[in-house]
């Protein structure tokens, strides 16, 4: 199916894209059709900066399986970092 | 030189006369031919979809697919365009009606056109297929595994479409449904009630259901891919634009 389903953050970093890094200041996180991936659906995370069109983008496409699993090592990384860094 | 045929990018006016990207692939020749209006589906205008096009061509059949993306990303590549497309919530269906107009009417415009046209389209593009079919004058339509025309998208999903089962009375020419048994957008029970919808106004559809297959079970390059279904579904769809669009 087409979900559409789309979270949308503001974010502040940076990512690597086709062209070299630039500045991220959006994520759009959504489960529906990959592109790439082996996979009926997944989930499927793009780190943007629409100020630069649409080529600036990271893309990945994770099984859900996997998506949580990352969840949980951004959460769990987060978590142990030095106190006062994260 | 009978099995000749040209592809290639071309510009046409879409809706609101817009200047848009889209893909023509026609047989070279002489013969009178029937044209296709190809809608992508929500990953885009990719090289999986050119494909439908280029297969339409080999099959006598002028094909015409829009870039529906192409103003929200010119010049993008079709993964990139999809996503900023999405993010968006989707394609407009005034722009999308606009859009297949525009490409139906350049399709007729051919040399060597015989003035029908037709519509088909797949995932997302299933359901523009009917709003298509439903807003304009074709010669015949086909909906491959179109979501949302009979149910309303579930809460939460920041998605443009709306049920256009309303739309039903307005349907300009004859429908082909192909749909899984396994799809859950569109459930079996939803096409069935499109069904039972066009039966009661008298609108002339054939609409097949496939055991062992789900969405997007015509996606060569895709792990949804039904080589059963999507083959005989082709036939379907020869037989179908045989007798509608051909010659």
């Amino acid at each position: 199916m087409c979900t559409y389903l789309t979270e949308k953050i503001e974010v502040t970093g940076s990512g690597k894209g086709a062209a070299g890094w630039f500045a991220l200041s959006d994520a759009t996180v959504y489960f529906d059709h990959p592109q790439h991936a082996s996979a009926g659906h997944t989930l499927n995370i793009d780190f943007l900066n629409p100020g630069r069109g649409p080529a600036a983008r990271v893309a990945v496409e994770l099984t859900a399986e996997s998506a949580r699993a990352l969840a949980a090592a951004i959460e769990t990384t987060l978590a142990s970092a030095p106190p006062g860094l994260a | 030189m009978k099995d000749a045929l040209i592809a290639e990018t071309i510009s046409i006016a879409g809706h609101g006369g817009d200047e848009i990207e889209a893909y023509l692939a026609r047989p070279l020749g002489e013969d009178s031919v029937g044209s296709v209006v190809v809608i992508h589906h929500m990953p885009g205008y990719d090289a999986g979809t050119k494909e439908i096009a280029r297969k339409f061509a080999a099959n006598g059949y002028a094909a015409l697919m829009p870039n529906l993306y192409y103003r929200e990303a010119p010049g993008a590549s079709p993964d990139d365009a999809a996503a900023a497309a999405r993010a968006q919530g989707g394609v407009p269906d005034e722009r999308l009606v606009g859009d297949v107009a525009g490409a139906a009417d350049y399709l007729r415009g051919l040399e060597h056109s015989n003035g029908n046209v037709g519509v088909i389209g797949y995932c997302s593009g299933g359901r523009q297929s009917y709003l298509a079919a439903c807003s304009l004058p074709l010669q015949a339509a086909v909906d491959c595994y179109g979501a949302f025309i009979v149910s309303q998208p579930p809460a939460g999903m920041p998605l443009k479409a709306q049920p256009i089962i309303g739309l039903a009375q307005n349907l300009s020419c004859p429908l082909l449904g192909l749909f899984g048994a396994e799809d859950s957008h569109p459930s079996p029970e939803e096409t069935a009630e499109l069904a039972k919808v066009l039966s009661e106004l008298g609108k002339e559809h054939e609409f097949h259901t496939y055991d062992g297959a789900g969405h997007a079970f015509f996606a060569v390059e895709r792990p949804s891919y039904r080589v059963e279904a999507a083959g005989d579904g082709w036939q379907k769809i020869w037989d179908f634009y045989g007798r509608y669009l051909a010659g």
